[in-house]
């Protein structure tokens, strides 16, 4: 029996000795984006070269995303060591210290080689707050078998009254095929996403300087009958519901003469295993009004630490991996150069590779130079944001006129019926939230 | 005006009703069907119904991406384990309430179905500081207590309306033959009750497999079920349909098995009449 006893602690005191690799494990929350679900696949190049990482992937739909995180973050739940979160949130989160500012991300990280605009976007006060992984703006996709069919040329920094103008010519309802496709989806980040950029162009704005809302002004007015003007006679039918996708579905289909939306849609209508127009695809600036400002938008996904994190040291060396210049070859190699993340870094812009096999990379990094979050619109503004303004009560606000613009788009309202409820649900938010008396 | 011949209005009533099954299962034979398309077929406008290639490569992404059999397991454990509590709590205060009923019990049985009429989210965040401050965040246990829960009122409520439904008389009879109070419940109350308690059952386990608020708000890994794997495949930038249609049909898969096996106990249950 004494000998049974000694061989167990024997046993056991050989199981403690033994030398084991101490584990962290990150858990990662991300969106189901394509780029999003490649980092994911190469999590493994990550983990052989930090052996004491472990990485698990938490993939949600954004809006699901955007709940999930903010419950988490908010209430300190610690669920999270890296969050995938939009522009729109990291100013209002890093003002409310919920993130860790990201000092530490190495020596080879190259700051200086992110895009200016972008990296605005996801700094406060000069303190960087997440990590650009891809960005985006938005610009005109068209089709240029028909401009040339129409004897039409597209200048690569067309007016509004330009491109409404060919949509009208485009537009052939018999043969299913309409001069322009537009968001129309009710929501802060769609059908407002494009109508606020739009609203840009024309000089409106969200809030004057001293934050009231600013939709009984006839910038706005112009804005949107402008729009639904153009959707009556030119859009497909059904357009207060087409989001992103819809209008994807619709141009991939050869439905749409143009369709002005996020850059990121450039490599997918040009891709021919998608879109049976690939190859007659042409690419230009948003739209302008000759104010100064163009149509378009400013985004990016990044990842940052939450507050509180006790793996920050691991995070860092992961948000460092996944965004840093490294990881751009790592996928070229893997997945070919027009599958790397875009709209992050300068350098990629002058990678020879890359140009060649994404011929709208030079308009794309055009759009995301011509959008300053700072500086969105014609008029100075309180907000930070090019497309939305970055308060807390923007997602509620910015929904709720999104439903009145879709009713309008839709006919069930008229358009100044839709900015004086616009109007009046604003104001009374500001009221409620404390901005305004 | 005559009457239709017996025959034909037989005939008519079974083409409407298979009408409007039809129309009712339509969005699940096309979530099918969609998961069989490739993503550009499966936005192709106008839509194909069946001419199309099939394929199973939605499946195989899937598969590669996620641990369906982990999210699986927890669905059944959560969904099970809910439902199994709920009853056992509920059978006793069913029968309570429809035996032994004071002045109260209506404004109790109306205060359990009003904790059902507040949103969820209204208590999202006093919930999650209770699971965070008792270590329940991410844990099957957290899961099935919210989930048992949540359907606690309907559950006594179901049952309240089957036990209700059966004559006072048969327990008291039992009880004159010397029945304890635990033999009349196992023994008479529960064997007559069998269509009500399956349908009770059956309803609850589909609500809790079905339930997308709590289950994706307090669960991240180890213990997210169907509902987490279904959403991590809905994309704002990209196309996703077949994908998602092949991750709703295999989450779908076994509640539909379980609903088509016990279909016949589930109908004559909802339209209970215990022994009128």
């Amino acid at each position: 029996m004494k000998n049974v006893h000694g061989a167990l602690v024997g046993v056991a005191a050989l199981l403690l000795s033994a030398p084991s690799i101490a584990q962290t494990t990150l858990t990662i929350a991300t969106v189901n984006n394509g780029d999003m679900i490649r980092m994911q696949g190469l999590t493994g190049e990550f983990i052989a070269k930090n052996p004491d990482i472990a990485v698990k992937w938490v993939t949600l739909e954004e809006n699901v995303l955007r709940q999930r995180v903010t419950t988490d973050i908010a209430t300190k739940g610690g669920q999270f060591d890296v969050l995938t979160i939009g522009t729109y949130e990291v100013p209002i989160w890093a003002k409310k210290n919920w993130l860790v500012p990201l000092d530490n991300l190495g020596p080879d990280y190259d700051i200086a080689d992110l895009l200016p605009k972008i990296r605005d976007a996801v700094s406060l006060s000069g303190k960087l707050y997440a990590a650009p992984f891809y960005g985006e703006s938005s610009m005109t996709m068209y089709r240029t078998d028909l401009f040339q069919k129409a004897g039409l040329t597209m200048p690569e920094n067309p007016s509004w009254d330009f491109v409404i103008d060919a949509a009208k010519k485009l537009t052939d309802k018999e043969a299913g095929v309409y001069g322009i496709c537009l968001r129309g989806k009710a929501g802060w980040g769609e059908n407002m996403a494009f109508l606020t950029a739009m609203a840009n162009s024309y000089g409106a704005r969200w809030f004057d300087e001293k934050w009231q809302p600013q939709f009984d002004k006839p910038e706005w007015k112009k804005t949107l009958s402008v729009y639904v003007d153009l959707m009556k006679q030119a859009g497909p039918p059904g357009a207060s519901s087409n989001g992103f996708n819809e209008n994807l579905a619709l141009f991939n289909a050869g439905k749409c003469a143009m369709w002005i939306d996020a850059t990121v849609a450039a490599s997918f209508v040009s891709n021919p295993k998608d879109s049976k127009v690939a190859d007659k695809v042409g690419f230009a600036l948003a739209p302008n009004a000759g104010l100064g400002k163009n149509a378009n938008w400013l985004w990016a996904w990044n990842l940052a630490i939450p507050a509180g994190s006790k793996k920050v040291e691991a995070a860092e060396k992961f948000i460092a991996w996944a965004t840093g210049k490294d990881y751009t070859n790592l996928v070229a190699s893997k997945e070919g150069w027009a599958n790397v993340p875009p709209g992050t870094r300068t350098s990629l812009y002058h990678n020879p590779d890359y140009l060649k096999v994404a011929p709208f990379a030079k308009l794309t990094l055009a759009s995301i130079d011509a959008a300053d979050p700072n500086k969105p619109t014609v008029q100075p503004v309180p907000y930070v944001g090019v497309q939305y303004a970055a308060i807390p009560e923007f997602q509620g606000i910015g929904t709720a006129v999104g439903q009145q613009f879709s009713a309008a788009l839709s006919g069930s309202t008229t358009v100044d019926a839709a900015l004086a409820a616009a109007q009046s649900s604003t104001e009374r938010e500001m009221k409620r939230a404390g901005y305004i008396k | 005006m005559a009457r239709m011949p017996t025959r034909r209005r037989i005939a008519l009533s079974t083409i409407a009703a298979w009408l409007v099954g039809f129309l009712i299962f339509f969005p699940i034979l096309w979530m099918v069907l969609a998961s069989f398309k490739t993503e550009l077929e499966a936005f192709a406008i106008p839509p194909s119904f069946l001419f199309f290639d099939w394929t199973l490569e939605n499946y195989v992404t899937v598969q590669g991406r996620s641990d369906y059999l982990h999210h699986a397991f927890n669905s059944v454990v959560v969904a099970g384990g809910s439902t199994l509590i709920a009853l056992l709590i509920a059978i006793p205060a069913a029968w309570s309430m429809a035996f032994s009923p004071t002045k109260r019990t209506k404004d109790v049985l109306l205060w359990m179905l009003s904790t059902k009429m507040m949103p969820a989210v209204g208590v999202l965040v006093p919930i999650y500081l209770i699971y965070r401050d008792f270590g329940l965040l991410d844990s099957l246990t957290g899961l099935v207590i919210i989930l048992c829960l949540g359907n606690l009122p309907i559950v006594v409520w179901m049952l309240f309306t089957y036990f209700k439904e059966i004559p006072r008389d048969i327990l008291e009879a039992a009880r004159m033959d010397g029945a304890t109070i635990g033999r009349e419940l196992i023994y008479v109350l529960t064997p007559m009750a069998v269509p009500g308690l399956a349908s009770t059952l059956l309803l609850n386990l589909i609500l809790a497999w079905n339930e997308a608020f709590w289950t994706l708000n307090l669960s991240t890994l180890q213990a997210a079920p169907l509902t987490v794997f279904i959403a991590s495949y809905s994309s704002p930038e990209g196309l996703f349909w077949a994908k998602l249609s092949a991750a709703s049909t295999l989450a779908i898969a076994p509640i539909l098995v379980l609903g088509w096996f016990s279909q016949r106990q589930l109908v004559r249950g909802l339209t209970f009449g215990a022994v009128k």
